[in-house]
């Protein structure tokens, strides 16, 4: 029996606006319902919503960016209150790049708009037969043309275009650019400039459906249900999220990784051949630098108290990019950086502006730039093929190859605008043997910032992740960093295994509060963040409510993945970590083991419920999660990947 | 009132000051500053008010207390009166028409007209906020946007303590080198 009816819930619910929106593109039909109590209470807010809504209406096998896929924009019931880093909101459909459950989550300040425009949830079908824009205007809904506006145009113009064509400079706006138009796999969604839903394709699913962008205004105000205490407890937190929980957000920012990693040998340099780097080693290449030199502003999402955007701007007199703001943080000093072998800032952050303005995913897209330098330096491909010559540590060539990989053009975008899996794959049908060794993605989607040979939990939690290869769906390159477990063996399986999962239930309630993972440690405990959501909504929820919730969601989109064909040999870092080892640091000489990997996996599977040789839930799982729905359907689709 | 405030010809004239180098445009005093005074949370009820202009300029405005505020002067029903004694504009509900002529007289911009009630805010240092919302250490109404700045960003000042550190801050430019050696 599941626990979920143990928890009561009120005859109304606050926090939630409850407010269902769908919208046929197909025909511009639009309509509006109401999402049940119990629906609010079971499936939390944004990641819950989205799994949900998949589960029960993404059809099994859709091809990612045909019609019949479906897009859902969702927030739980936080935006617009001051609860810190509140104001995100969350997509989710069939991912182009994975083949498996899309998800990426943003900020900025669509969710807070959205919210007192006084919507929940929009769940988008169809494909709309010329370009168009949504507009959520308190409770006026509609569709507006855009083919001669602001289709074709990057996101920041088009945000410029719809500010000003509204007169509000703060119309929430989500947009894609040209990288999402032409359905390019990595198609990001931008929003406020610098935010972005990146990961998974979603902006090249919006482009799929003529979906330019969607636009959020309300006037509705938000009543919480114990103001009082929710006032009290909220800046406490305020408090909390501004001060030591949270310093290395503010201060350097996230880069500060930089150092600590490469000390580590985490640090991924040249595509993950190495995991240090003498331009780290000797100060070119820092967060201290980073802010030294270059840093000149930092800004927040609404409701955020930390304040991580890094904003640089490249000086009036450097010869190529003169005067340009890119906002930066670790991810992207990996991506374009040291991944590519290039320790020259502008040329990281021109990169990084492009990929935010175009539209695609700085991720992704800085890690396939690092697959093609390598190719390059394999003789895989050539200056004949590209026109020009693509060597790690390349700076103006780095930036004139994004730029193609992004728009689809020339034999950077016909070969590498669809991210490392597909280049592989393109490649090797040319003829170029062995390509696919060089894409460093699990599941089709890009490696982040952590090179995992030296790292023997994360190598299991960064395969598991839900979306493919990604830091965030469980964290759990803490339980290497920090040592939890010896980082090089493979002891304790089952032990590691119920560390990843618990990490990744508490990670499945952030991402369905939705809330920024940076204030995870703000919360005293579970029962504080439990708390949060009981004075907000009046639904009176535990600790061992939200886990065991965490739990359904994680199994329920992992249940979407296992009928769209995954397999266990899904879930497994590229063969590079198994055979290839560093030549320096800390992890010199270390590759993972197979016989311990699988070890690993396995104990991940049994600490979830799962048969621990397919990874399949079994049903008695399902029953104890209250999915009972799910029984019997997990016959995979063999649908398109 | 705090020691450091001094009546200039017999006002009290402290207003919000926000310091643009700190403000990361967050809208957190905007949210509360609705919260207070209706016990809801939004914006577009503030009495101060986030203005970005990307990529890099945040800040946020509220009354600057003019002397003879000319949004006083423009209300054709009297609806506004400027306390004497602290500067602040008060808006007498039942005159107000929310005919925003005050909005337009505004050289700032810092009046507006509430969503439901389309009466003119204007900020008073919460003197109209709820008291369920006073914070419970200060015991007594004191502005709520300073107290939740994460940033510490917003601060109430008079103009003599303005124009001291501002003259502060410029001797140490110009004359620095002499404060080095009285230093060592």
């Amino acid at each position: 029996m599941s626990k979920t009816k143990e928890v009561s819930v009120p005859d109304k619910v606050k926090g939630f606006t409850q407010v269902r929106l769908d919208v046929n593109l197909t025909d511009g039909k639009i309509s509006k319902s109401k999402l049940s109590n119990e629906f609010c209470r079971d499936w939390i807010g944004g990641y819950g919503f989205g799994a949900k809504v998949l589960w029960d209406e993404c059809p099994a096998g859709v091809d990612p960016l045909s019609p019949e896929n479906v897009f859902v924009y969702a927030h739980g019931p936080f935006p617009g209150t001051i609860l810190p880093t509140s104001s995100k909101y969350g997509v989710f459909a069939k991912s182009p790049l994975t083949g498996q459950f899309g998800m990426a989550i943003s900020s900025g300040s669509v969710g807070a708009q959205a919210r007192r425009a006084g919507i929940n949830m929009i769940v988008f079908k169809g494909k709309a037969p010329e370009p168009v824009y949504m507009v959520v205007d308190d409770d006026d809904y509609y569709l507006v043309p855009c083919k001669d506006t602001v289709w074709g145009k990057g996101c920041w113009e088009t945000e410029e275009i719809l500010r000003e064509e509204f007169q509000d400079q703060r119309l929430g706006i989500m947009t894609i650019g040209p990288g999402g138009e032409r359905g390019g796999f990595m198609g990001c969604i931008t929003n406020d400039r610098n935010r972005q839903a990146g990961r998974t394709g979603m902006g090249a699913v919006m482009g799929s459906k003529n979906l330019k962008a969607i636009c959020f205004r309300g006037t509705k105000g938000i009543s919480v249900a114990q103001p009082v205490e929710f006032f009290k407890l909220a800046k406490k937190l305020i408090k909390v999220a501004n001060g030591p929980a949270t310093a290395k957000y503010r201060d350097l920012g996230t880069p500060s990784g930089i150092t600590s990693y490469n000390k580590l040998g985490m640090m991924p340099i040249f595509n993950h051949r190495e995991g240090t780097w003498d331009k780290i080693d000797d100060g070119t290449f820092t967060g201290d630098i980073l802010n030294q030199d270059w840093v000149v502003k930092k800004v927040a999402c609404s409701q955020c108290s930390i304040g991580c955007d890094h904003i640089t701007k490249i000086p009036k007199d450097h010869p190529h990019w003169p005067n340009l703001y890119s906002s930066i943080d670790q991810e992207l000093c990996y991506s374009f950086g040291t991944a590519c072998g290039n320790f020259d800032w502008p040329s990281v952050f021109k990169c990084v502006a492009l990929t935010d303005d175009l539209g695609i995913d700085a991720i992704s897209g800085g890690v396939t730039a690092a697959m093609a330098c390598e190719c390059f330096e394999e003789g895989i491909i050539t200056k004949e093929d590209l026109g020009y010559e693509l060597p790690f540590g390349s700076t103006v060539n780095l930036v004139k190859f994004t730029e193609e990989m992004i728009l689809g053009k020339g034999f950077a975008g016909k070969i590498f605008g669809d991210g490392t899996r597909e280049a592989g794959k393109r490649l090797e049908e040319m003829g170029r043997k062995n390509a696919s060794y060089y894409a460093m993605h699990i599941k089709g989607l890009e490696m982040p910032a952590f090179d995992v040979h030296g790292m023997s939990s994360f190598a299991v939690g960064v395969s598991v992740s839900i979306r493919g290869a990604c830091h965030l769906r469980n964290g759990s390159y803490g339980l290497d960093a920090k040592g939890n477990f010896d980082r090089f063996g493979y002891e304790k399986p089952l032990e590691r295994g119920k560390a990843i999962k618990e990490l990744e239930d508490i990670y499945a309630i952030i991402d369905s509060y939705i809330v920024c993972k940076f204030t995870r440690g703000i919360y005293e405990n579970d029962a504080e963040l439990a708390k949060v959501f009981e004075l907000v909504t009046g639904i009176p929820v535990t600790e061992e409510f939200i886990q065991h919730r965490g739990e359904a969601i994680l199994n329920l989109s992992k249940c979407f993945n296992i009928r769209e064909g995954w397999k266990r040999e899904d879930d497994r870092p590229p063969e590079r970590f198994f055979k290839q080892p560093h030549t320096r640091g800390p992890a010199k000489g270390v590759v993972l083991k197979e016989e311990g990997y699988q070890k690993v996996l396995s104990g991940y599977f049994e600490a979830r419920g799962w048969d621990t040789n397919t990874g399949i839930p079994t049903d008695e799982t399902l029953k104890n999660l209250g999915l009972d729905f799910v029984i019997g359907k997990l016959t995979p689709s063999g649908g398109k990947k | 009132m705090s020691k450091a405030t001094k009546k200039r010809g017999g006002v009290v004239h402290q207003f919000i000051i926000v310091d643009p180098n700190l403000c990361t445009g967050c809208e957190t005093c905007e949210s509360v500053c609705s919260f207070v005074h209706d016990g809801e949370f939004n914006p577009i009820n503030t009495r101060i008010h986030r203005v970005r202009i990307e990529p890099i300029l945040n800040v946020a405005l509220a009354c600057q207390k003019c002397d003879d505020a000319p949004c006083v002067r423009s209300c054709p029903e009297k609806a506004l009166k400027q306390d004497k004694e602290t500067g602040s504009i008060i808006v007498d509900d039942d005159k107000c028409n929310g005919c925003a002529f005050c909005i337009r007289a505004c050289d700032f911009g810092v009046l507006n007209l509430h969503i439901q009630s389309q009466k003119a805010l204007i900020c008073d240092l919460c003197l109209t906020m709820k008291d369920d919302y006073i914070n419970q250490e200060r015991g007594e109404k004191y502005p709520a946007c300073i107290d939740v700045c994460p940033k510490e960003a917003i601060s109430l000042k008079d103009v003599e303590q303005i124009g001291e550190e501002k003259r502060i801050d410029a001797v140490k430019r110009l004359f620095g080198d002499i404060l080095k050696e009285t230093e060592a």
